[in-house]
């Protein structure tokens, strides 16, 4: 248990480093940049922050980014524990195996693939694509890795608090609002917030499957990336990140601070 | 008046044929699949009674428990409850709650919430799920830890929170499955109590499975010892003890020594059966067994004597050798191995701190027993 700082771990730790979050560290400094040339630096600014949020393109593609994420996180949940539920609690049904294997093959498909597909579905059922499209085929992406969230939770879940629910007179669908779901509801909230953030930064789906008006954020910065970094660009993925760290680092500490308490209340409980 | 072991005198409904049974098995017969847990079982236990399913695991008494409380099906038979027919009731509208061997606790809500949980479902109204709550938690001695979730109790604080919890709305029955499976043995051992003073106190009847027979005889009036989804007898404690009904509630419940034989002599309960190898064995309770019956002879190791030298007018006496010897304190516990090669257990209270006729590892000793202390197993 005793680290030695030893040359070549320290190489090993700032290569390591380097290489995950030189390109991160470029992009943000840069985004504070007073010149307009991406790669020369001209003094700190946050002129390309305020620009940004005059470009009524960027504004409009993360407005819609957000409500494709939140709708399609939520559906994608519902969904999802839904077919966590099924495939932990009817084992013994039917086609039980092929269910699964179709659950889980999205995750392993090419985003090409499925975006083709959709894609070819959504022509051959007539449905114009645009902002419904997208949210359905994020929807299809992120639904699988609910149920894997959710499932992997379900399987360590003690039946006997439903047995003694319903032992106690609740009836099944009670049981399950009053028991089953508060005790899974932190899988299933980080089962959302993968569904989001996958939904967040998808680029290849839904380029096959959005329409004109329904341009996602990720795609407005790689279409204006095609005709040169702007800087307003790097202060966009700056908020970005931003973002997403901040929720990260909140949640991790949130579930921190719960396995603490929790550690400390029961060597209380021992001691009596 | 001579009685086995120590009774319980005002209470024997089992007794009385014209007591009403409270719950019966009606040729019950569970399968799961090709699996049959309990196979064409008939059981009979009345109100207040506090009733153990005594078992090995996995020989159907959780099934049975289970079936009672509504989890399970019966495949075959019928299961009644003060003369209604269970089968198709849910668990949620029967009136019997469970006390589970994991106890089951709630563990987003508090021990109050937990308690309360079964009285909210009923629709009770809120000043009596308080006033209710209240008792029970009094009732465990955890009123100070009513704002406390699970995982901030001991395991003992979580069994009183399951049995409270269990018992709040006043069931005509509760299930028990291996309540005190998860405590330590002292625990155990007051809890034991707690629970029979708790189940006198409410007057309820106890349904209890268990595969620790020593909590099967502190507590319950009757056992029933189950094999392979059958059962194999249903008698007080006392009974099942000194009086088991075949060869196996006499080996599973207790230690015990076994003679195989055959009956050479009978006469009105007497026989003597004679164990080969020179061996016979005198006993007053042949029952009806018939001459020339295959029998087991079966006695309890601590109505055995050893002694160094034959006792003088003993029935029955046998030579052997001390093979071990165990002492535990309040008790010695001796193998013999008999000069036909018959290892037998003998155990003598440490009545007196100071041994009479001490005995050590290969001395001769003779093991004997009075013509009573035995009892002969024809099944």
């Amino acid at each position: 248990m005793n680290p030695t700082w030893s040359r070549f771990n320290i190489t090993s730790i700032v290569l390591g480093f380097a290489f995950l979050y030189l390109p991160i560290v470029l992009l943000i400094v840069f985004s504070f940049n007073e010149s307009k040339l991406v790669t020369v630096w001209g003094g700190f600014s946050t002129k390309w922050y305020v620009a940004l949020f005059h470009n009524q393109g960027l504004m409009d593609a993360t407005w819609v980014t957000a409500r494709v994420a939140v709708i399609s996180a939520t559906v994608a949940t519902v969904l999802g524990t839904l077919a966590a539920l099924t495939l932990t609690r009817y084992t013994r049904f039917k086609g039980r195996m092929l269910f699964s294997g179709m659950v889980f093959a999205p995750l392993v498909m090419p985003e090409v693939i499925t975006g083709l597909s959709l894609l070819l579905l959504f022509v051959a059922v007539g449905l114009d694509r645009g902002f419904l499209t997208v949210t359905l085929a994020h929807i299809t992406l992120t639904m699988c890795f609910v149920a894997v969230v959710v499932q992997s939770r379900l399987v360590t879940f003690d039946r006997s608090l439903e047995e003694a629910a319903m032992d106690l007179g609740a009836p099944p669908v009670k049981t399950f609002f009053q028991i089953t779901l508060p005790v899974i509801m932190p899988a299933i909230v980080s089962g959302w917030m993968l569904a989001f953030t996958l939904s967040l930064d998808d680029l290849v789906i839904a380029s096959f499957t959005s329409g004109p008006g329904a341009t996602t954020l990720p795609m407005k910065i790689y279409s204006q990336v095609r005709l040169g970094v702007t800087p307003e660009i790097n202060a966009a993925c700056t908020i970005l990140i931003a973002v997403v760290a901040v929720g990260v680092i909140v949640a991790s500490l949130a579930n921190k601070r719960r396995e603490v308490q929790r550690q400390r209340d029961e060597q209380a409980a021992q001691r009596g | 008046m001579k009685s086995l072991g120590s009774i319980r005198r005002d209470f024997a409904p089992w007794n009385d044929p014209n007591a009403k049974p409270y719950i019966q098995f009606d040729k019950v017969t569970k399968k799961f699949g090709d699996f049959t847990a309990v196979n064409n079982l008939s059981l009979t236990i009345f109100e207040r009674e506090f009733f153990a399913l005594l078992g090995a695991s996995g020989c159907g008494k959780s099934t049975l428990l289970r079936m009672l409380a509504g989890f399970e099906e019966p495949t075959a038979g019928r299961i009644l409850l003060d003369g209604q027919d269970l089968r198709g009731i849910p668990p949620y509208r029967r009136p019997v709650n469970m006390m589970f061997q994991s106890y089951a606790l709630f563990p987003h809500m508090t021990v109050e919430n937990n308690i309360a949980f079964g009285l909210k479902q009923d629709g009770m109204p809120k000043p009596e799920i308080a006033a209710r709550v209240g008792e029970m938690l009094k009732l465990v001695k955890l009123e100070q830890f009513a704002k406390r979730k699970p995982h901030q109790l001991s395991g003992g604080q979580r069994q009183r929170v399951a049995l409270a919890r269990s018992v709040a709305k006043r069931p005509k029955v509760l299930l028990l499955d291996e309540p005190l499976g998860a405590l330590d043995k002292k625990l155990r051992e007051e809890t034991q109590f707690e629970l029979m003073d708790l189940q006198q106190s409410l007057g309820l009847t106890f349904v209890v499975v268990t595969h620790d027979q020593e909590e099967a005889m502190t507590m319950a009036d009757r056992i029933a010892i189950i094999d392979k989804g059958e059962v194999m007898q249903v008698a007080t404690p006392a009974e099942v003890y000194e009086a088991p009904g075949s060869r196996f509630v006499a080996g599973f419940v207790g230690n015990v020594n076994m003679f195989e034989g055959k009956i050479a002599r009978g006469e009105a309960g007497a026989a003597s059966i004679d164990a080969g190898n020179g061996i016979t064995i005198r006993t007053e309770n042949a029952g009806d067994a018939a001459t020339g019956a295959a029998v087991a002879f079966a006695i309890r190791p601590e109505k055995i004597k050893i002694s160094s030298k034959k006792p003088a007018g003993a029935v029955n006496a046998i030579e052997g050798e001390v093979y071990d010897i165990a002492y535990l304190g309040d008790m010695t516990v001796y193998h013999v191995r008999l000069d036909d090669g018959h290892v037998v257990r003998a155990s003598t209270m440490n009545a007196a701190r100071i041994t009479e006729d001490p005995l050590s590892w290969n001395d001769r000793a003779w093991v004997s027993f009075r013509p009573d202390a035995g009892v002969v197993l024809t099944r």
